[in-house]
């Protein structure tokens, strides 16, 4: 559940990235890429389960699911959390520093 | 247990590597510009940038991946930071999971980054190679 939340978060960051962002000037890019580094190394900790679990590996209790599934939604929240940190740090059209100079002045 | 250290390890050189290069690059650009060519390249993705990819996804994945240990309680905030390293035989454990899942992880994100590279270079290339092949075709 955590790879498949993490795997739409990135093909819908990609997404976004492609249509609304393809200079990078807000940050998506970077935030695909956080999330397809998330996922691949959760495809290998899924390959290693089902190595060692075999078929149950897909049938996992609703209690590990719903957990797995929260702690998905988690994951995705965080990314987004240290995106608009980048975001705002990096300040590509100068948002922040035009604010910050409004506020010193008055 | 403690497979995300093995990429956040590699994203520390990679990290390096991309400042070390950048520098490079940057004292290279300053040189080029005072011997002016008279042929104008056409401009592509620097090896700086695209290594950037890498780092973002290997920090980014680690950064995701530490906090799915939080979540599970395998990082501690206290000494010694990892809960498998409190008894020899997890530690033992501990280590076999990096050195299987953690290169795994490491091993994949840097192909699936070779491979985008390979990608980039292609994509880089196509307009060129169109105007070689038809040069009449935009006319």
């Amino acid at each position: 559940m955590t790879l498949l939340t993490a795997v739409f978060a990135a093909v819908s960051s990609t997404v976004l990235w492609y249509f609304k962002d393809g200079k990078n000037h807000l940050k998506l890019g970077t935030l695909s890429l956080m999330y397809w580094g998330a996922a691949l190394m959760w495809t290998v900790d899924a390959v290693f389960a089902y190595a060692e679990l075999g078929m149950e590996y897909f049938m996992p209790a609703p209690a590990d699911m719903l957990n797995d599934f929260f702690l998905g939604i988690s994951v995705t929240a965080l990314g987004l959390i240290i995106w608009l940190v980048l975001l705002l740090f990096h300040d590509p059209k100068g948002v922040v520093k035009q604010a910050l100079r409004k506020d010193g002045v008055s | 247990m403690a497979c995300f250290v093995v990429p956040a390890a590699e994203a520390v050189v990679t990290t390096v590597v991309h400042k070390v290069i950048c520098a490079k690059e940057k004292k290279e650009a300053a040189l080029s510009g005072r011997q002016k060519t008279e042929i104008a390249k056409p401009k592509m993705i620097s090896f700086s940038h695209k290594l950037k990819w890498l780092n973002n996804m290997l920090w980014g994945g680690s950064a995701l991946l530490a906090f799915e240990h939080i979540w599970h309680g395998e990082v501690t905030p206290w000494f010694p930071f990892l809960s498998a390293a409190n008894s020899a035989s997890e530690t033992a454990e501990m280590l076999h999971e990096m050195s299987t899942v953690g290169v795994a992880m490491a091993v994949l994100v840097t192909g699936v980054w070779m491979g985008m590279t390979v990608i980039a270079n292609i994509i880089e290339k196509r307009p060129q190679q169109k105007m070689e092949t038809n040069p009449g075709e935009l006319s």
